[in-house]
């Protein structure tokens, strides 16, 4: 088969994968090795596609051949599609000519199993290693850690890859018993575990023996379907947490689910991807992350599921009012944080600015302090924003409206003399 | 003694801009406006044409260093951008700060600096996004490469692609301000170029395009199209020289023996760390 085909088909079966970040590791160039990593920690976006999700690295399985049936996935060994796997040459030489035309950051590498999750790891780390050594690629690496394989391989792999993950994919152990019959929880989290300590030893190793090689350097990462179970949102974000606090994973990514096979456990073909719940499951994500909020604090047992009208910030200030209006020429960072609209870049730029020169509502403007959800949350010099008047309700109404334009239709139904009113 | 009212011709280089400071102070004159090159309708205002004089433009460097690394720094990348009158606008906040001290620095909404960080930001905004979207090709050892920036980005975007691509020898070629980056054996160049045309590609080279396109066609998922998004983040005039817009002529090799140079201009002997 021409490497033309190959590269179209094991694409198409790894879009599915959101994950395609190069951050989270600097390193600059090496004598005698190829390129370097993004200069930034915030990776580098090559491109992006007509979903408008970035480009960064190849994103390819190594093959597509499965020995599973998870029913979900669009690779399953039921499924009819062309099966096809990369040499790993073929996937170096690719790699190297995509990233000497600054087309790439570097490559993700995940792969179906094939015979079984040892001789998957393996090919893997050959190709990873022929990449890294032989041609001497020095950029990022993302690789996929695959449920089941031996410890040891597991270990080879991260100190190959400046990523490694493991995707959860379904929400729960009961989604999984009924999507996934050949997988367990135990599996997914036995290897996630493994990736965790081996990580806190290196980093221990580190600071002792300066030249002890670096595992997954940027950390370790894992996704989530969303809707393809009837998992509720604040079990996805609590399990999300937990994730972050034991495992001390750098992102969890959420993937809407897009029906690409029939089933009856599944939602059925021409259902859209619910794409808003993903969204607001990211903002919430970033609260987590970034904002000092807890799960706990965005959703509970009355409230099990984002309000699709509002971002999960406003909702939670909303339901809050008694800690607002934040005075911003005096609040502290943690406070700024919380009032919707301020994020973490204008945050900071409201702190560095107002040591040097008392703010007015000219500056923060010009500071490019977003005000639209802000103004209902501030005072500036213990004023409001000139000329806004507001009730509990007239406020609620706005935010709703600013949100409007992002949201899916209302559906129209025809009027019926015989509807029950 | 009351300054007066004029207008400045300048060669266009960053110490000429230097030395139209050190000249409005040694003149007592206040230039309303600073061109590059020659003035091109006759003017009421009194003309001064500045000599670049590289002793004069060190002095006020170091007096802007000495007064504030920040100034300096401000005013070095706003001569990089596309402001409108963006020489005017540097003079106006170098002579502020000569005039009050740079406690205004602090202050972003002030007048004399709010103009210059807009246009730096539109800056920083541009080079982050051609960090990703240069597309190099391969011609006979050289990857060249196009771009269309409405900022003079090749200064600030040659530290990351010198480091990157240390080990190739490469151009980048600027179209709207009509010059090339040169880059080769750990030497590069900044270099005045009227025209460029890239020459068809060879067997090879059209295959990479190819499985480029290839990628990115397949990479997108239909069911979660969404043009706006991906306007906003790549907007389309970047889209003009990307490998993965072009028509279907941009994959087609071509007929004559792979390997030969055809209008890539030959790289100029780099023999030291160069500045323009």
């Amino acid at each position: 088969m021409e490497l033309l085909d190959k590269l179209r088909i094991l694409s198409d079966a790894a879009k599915y994968d959101a994950a395609c970040t190069s951050s989270g590791v600097k390193r600059g160039y090496q004598k005698g090795r190829v390129g370097s990593t993004a200069s930034t920690i915030n990776g580098c976006c090559h491109s992006f596609s007509a979903d408008g999700r970035c480009i960064t690295l190849l994103k390819v399985l190594m093959t597509n051949y499965c020995i599973y049936d998870c029913k979900y996935c669009v690779n399953r060994r039921s499924n009819d599609v062309q099966r096809t796997a990369f040499t790993p040459r073929e996937l170096a030489e690719l790699t190297i000519g995509f990233f000497r035309r600054n087309y790439i950051e570097g490559l993700f590498l995940s792969s179906g199993v094939l015979k079984n999750p040892d001789y998957t790891t393996e090919r893997m780390i050959e190709t990873l290693s022929l990449l890294r050594n032989e041609y001497c690629f020095n950029g990022y690496i993302h690789a996929k850690a695959i449920p089941g394989a031996a410890p040891e391989l597991v270990t080879r792999l991260g100190l190959l890859a400046d990523r490694l993950s493991v995707n959860i994919e379904l929400p729960s152990e009961q989604s999984l018993t009924t999507l996934c019959p050949e997988k367990n929880k135990a599996d997914i989290l036995r290897p996630m575990g493994l990736i965790t300590n081996t990580l806190r030893e290196n980093r221990h190793d580190l600071i002792r023996y300066r030249h002890t090689p670096k595992f997954a350097p940027a950390g370790q990462s894992t996704q989530m379907i969303i809707g393809a179970t009837p998992d509720n949102d604040r079990h996805i974000l609590n399990l999300s947490q937990s994730l972050y606090r034991r495992y001390r994973l750098k992102r969890v990514f959420y993937s809407a689910y897009v029906p690409v096979v029939e089933h009856a456990l599944l939602p059925a073909r021409d259902v859209q991807p619910p794409l808003l719940r993903e969204h607001r499951l990211y903002q919430a994500d970033w609260l987590l992350r970034f904002y000092g909020f807890t799960a706990g604090e965005l959703l509970d047992d009355s409230h099990p599921n984002f309000d699709p009208r509002l971002d999960p910030k406003c909702s939670w200030a909303v339901n809050h009012l008694e800690q607002f209006p934040v005075e911003v020429s005096t609040a502290d960072y943690e406070t700024l944080l919380r009032v919707p609209g301020i994020g973490v870049v204008s945050a900071q730029r409201i702190v560095k600015v107002r040591r040097e020169c008392p703010l007015n509502y000219d500056i923060l403007k010009k500071l490019r302090v977003v005000l639209k959800r802000a103004q209902y949350f501030i005072t500036c010099g213990g004023k409001a924003a000139e000329g806004l008047r507001f009730s509990d309700d007239s406020m609620k109404r706005a935010l709703m409206a600013l949100e409007a334009k992002e949201l899916p239709e209302p559906e129209v139904r025809q009027l019926s003399l015989f509807d029950a009113v | 003694m009351i300054w007066s009212d004029c207008i400045y011709e300048y060669d266009g280089s960053y110490y000429g801009l230097l030395c139209c400071v050190f000249d409005s102070y040694t003149r007592k004159e206040t230039p309303v406006s600073i061109v590059a090159g020659e003035l091109p309708q006759t003017t009421l205002y009194p003309l001064h044409t500045v000599e670049t004089e590289a002793a004069h433009a060190r002095r006020i460097l170091k007096s802007l260093n000495e007064r504030s690394k920040l100034a300096a720094e401000l005013a070095r990348r706003a001569y990089l951008t596309c402001l409108a009158d963006r020489e005017v606008s540097i003079y106006r906040m170098i002579r502020k700060l000569y005039e009050e001290g740079p406690a205004f620095l602090k202050n972003p909404a002030d007048p004399a600096v709010y103009p210059l960080h807009v246009a730096i930001r539109q800056l920083f905004g541009e080079l982050e996004k051609l960090r990703g979207f240069i597309r190099f090709s391969l011609f006979d050892g050289v990857y060249a490469a196009e771009i269309e920036p409405k900022n003079r980005v090749l200064p600030a975007l040659r530290g990351h692609f010198c480091n990157r691509f240390a080990d190739q020898a490469f151009l980048i070629y600027d179209r709207t301000h009509k010059e090339g980056l040169f880059y080769a054996h750990g030497n590069w160049r900044i270099i005045p170029l009227d025209s460029f045309e890239m020459a068809r590609p060879d067997q090879a080279e059209a295959a990479y395009r190819r499985l480029w396109k290839t990628f990115y066609d397949t990479i997108s998922i239909k069911e979660r199209e969404n043009p706006r998004c991906q306007r906003t983040h790549m907007p389309l005039r970047y889209r003009t020289v990307m490998t993965e817009f072009q028509d279907e002529g941009y994959f087609l090799p071509r007929e004559d023996a792979p390997g030969t140079l055809c209008s890539v201009p030959s790289c100029p002997v780099l023999p030291e760390n160069g500045r323009k």
